[in-house]
């Protein structure tokens, strides 16, 4: 396929860090790292969410499915 | 690889109309695009379904479930109909006897498409089933290829004014209840038995919702819990083996409805995914469970067994940290993590013994899904930020958490649902995940360009080729097809020529493209195909 990216693993080096048993980080903690440079991002989307949120999320009713 | 395809079911919505009924609005996105596609291609690209060859109750353990004993949504092998009451919401019942005429059989319900998929409406959904594919690459882009479909309908449908906008969503839930399936294809040999496919898969498929789950605002199936689980479908399903795919759903499915010879192939129906929109989630989920496949059939699929496998299932769903550790029934007690890589151990072994992930002998494919694996299974140990750009679960959430930061929102704020709704938007203006994906902040597997020719080209190497050459080269001579027929009405045919494809690798363009090359009229093509003259007209 065209466009096809391969990531190659990287050689890790945090080894050392990783014997020490760390208890797993809070969600929040984790999610600040993933978060950095989000900010105009949540600016663009504000800008195209559906005005009134919790109406429209209500009216979002489907029928059965498989 | 191996032959597969997708079919996903889209979420439909008429904000300006929320009593709107949805098998009518189905309806009409699979007619708008067939409005589409005519005024394209000028031709009626509106070949009917063929249901002769379709098996809904044969289940894979042996035996076939009795008509009478069927949910109604199971009776896949008829043609929907809607009903007088269904069009009379849609259009006003004044109208329909104005009109004086039953509307509801004109309306077209079912396509094949020139790229070899089939767009219909299921039950009240309308569904894009992908053309057969021999690897996750391909698979990546027959699939997204149904998400540019259903956005052309719904441009289709905007430009209407005399009846409201439809929007489509590619998720599996609304939330209050109700899921619909994203599901999965793979061709297996008969020979594997069943039982050996419901060992190797299950902790397979309990455990790779964290490289290919979507990610859901809510838990429990009416989400009358607040919180933020990885998978869309995870709460939805009851049982471990079963046939239906409404009610009850299985983590195995064992509908046995082949498309194909049926002594020689069973085709594996897999219920259990979310529908992907990141690519590489999408990619890692076909890519690695046909790898899993191949391990079930070689008979070396790691020996697991997870004790109460669904509400494991739920569980890992849950975690977003990745840290529950699930039981196993030998006393082991593993993460999905764990799970993941175990089976990464036994694809990678088995592959570098066969020789298909050699980087010149190899089949082109098993060794990038394999290095993407485990970079995938690496990050999400330790670099969330870096699976944020392919790993759907973690794109979303990192918006979400960006609001909740920001705002100062919990769980259950109208806008996070708002957000994780419109994450799967098919409109790119509107979607989220194509705001990401336009901020270059998601990985690609395929190009936009790769995605639009799949929208009207067939893979080139199963025999998808054939039936999506056959519509668009001969597209009023055609009147019917499947997944193993194309039917013809040719003049001086004496009855319809009905010409099986029951090899999924035949049909090839290797194998046809000349005699498409050759032929501009469908009499001389099936003259040459089939060997033989038309027969006369009967006396």
């Amino acid at each position: 396929m065209a466009g096809q990216e391969q990531q190659q693993p990287q050689p890790r080096d945090t080894e050392v860090e990783e014997e020490v048993p760390v208890p797993p980080a809070p969600a929040d903690a984790q999610a600040s790292a993933s978060t950095q440079g989000v900010d105009d991002l949540l600016d663009e989307i504000d800008g195209v969410l559906e005005s009134n949120a919790e109406e429209f999320v209500r009216a979002f009713v489907q029928k059965g499915g498989q | 690889m191996r032959v597969m395809g997708s079919e996903t079911e889209y979420g439909i919505h008429a904000p300006a109309a929320p009593g709107a009924n949805a098998t009518m609005m189905s309806a009409r996105v699979v007619q708008a695009y067939a409005q589409v596609t005519r005024l394209r291609a000028a031709g009626g690209a509106e070949t009917r379904w063929d249901y002769t060859d379709e098996e809904p109750l044969h289940d894979a353990r042996g035996w076939t479930l009795e008509r009478g004993q069927a949910h109604p949504s199971q009776l896949t092998d008829q043609p929907p109909v809607l009903d007088a009451e269904a069009v009379a919401l849609a259009y006003g019942r004044e109208e329909l006897e104005l009109d004086g005429e039953d509307e509801s059989g004109s309306l077209l319900m079912n396509m094949v498409l020139g790229n070899g998929a089939r767009l219909y409406v299921d039950h009240a959904h309308p569904e894009y089933s992908s053309p057969e594919v021999t690897n996750p690459a391909a698979a990546v882009a027959w699939d997204a290829a149904g998400d540019l479909v259903g956005l052309a309908a719904v441009r289709r449908l905007a430009s209407d004014t005399e009846l409201p906008a439809v929007n489509l969503y590619k998720n599996n839930t609304d939330n209050k209840s109700v899921s619909y399936g994203s599901h999965e294809n793979y061709l297996m040999p008969r020979s594997v038995p069943f039982g050996d496919i419901v060992r190797g898969l299950t902790p397979f498929f309990v455990s790779r919702q964290i490289i290919c789950g979507s990610g859901r605002v809510g838990m429990g199936q009416d989400s009358s819990r607040s919180g933020y689980q990885i998978s869309q479908r995870a709460d939805f399903f009851e049982a471990e083996v079963g046939l239906e795919t409404t009610i009850r759903r299985p983590i195995i499915n064992t509908r046995d409805e082949p498309h194909a010879t049926a002594d020689k192939y069973r085709r594996l129906h897999v219920i259990i995914g979310d529908a992907n929109l990141s690519q590489v989630s999408n990619y890692l989920k076909f890519g690695t469970t046909a790898m899993v496949l191949s391990l079930i059939e070689a008979g070396l699929a790691p020996r697991i067994e997870v004790h109460e496998p669904v509400a494991a299932l739920q569980a890992i769903s849950h975690d977003t940290t990745l840290t529950t550790k699930i039981r196993l029934l030998d006393g082991r007690r593993v993460t999905a993590l764990d799970l993941q890589w175990m089976y990464h151990e036994a694809a990678a072994k088995l592959a570098q013994d066969t020789g298909v992930s050699d980087a010149i002998d190899g089949d082109g494919h098993t060794h990038a899904v394999l290095e993407r694996w485990a970079t995938t299974l690496t990050q999400l140990d330790s670099d969330r930020a870096a699976a944020a750009t392919s790993v759907e679960w973690l794109a979303k959430l990192s918006i979400l958490e960006g609001y909740r930061q920001r705002d100062g929102l919990q769980w259950d704020d109208a806008r996070l649902g708002l957000v994780d709704l419109q994450w799967a938007d098919l409109r790119p203006e509107k979607g989220l995940y194509y705001r990401l994906l336009s901020r270059n902040r998601m990985q690609r597997i395929v190009d936009d360009a790769g995605i639009a020719a799949a929208v009207t080209e067939p893979p080139s190497d199963t025999r998808a080729y054939f039936r999506g050459r056959c519509v668009s080269s001969f597209s009023k001579d055609v009147v019917g097809a499947s997944w193993d027929s194309v039917i013809f009405d040719v003049p001086g045919y004496g009855r319809l020529q009905r010409v099986p494809t029951r090899e999924p690798l035949r049909g090839t363009k290797a194998l046809t493209g000349g005699l498409f090359d050759r032929h501009r009229e469908a009499a001389p093509f099936l003259a040459e195909l089939l060997g033989s003259a038309p027969a006369p007209p009967p006396a």
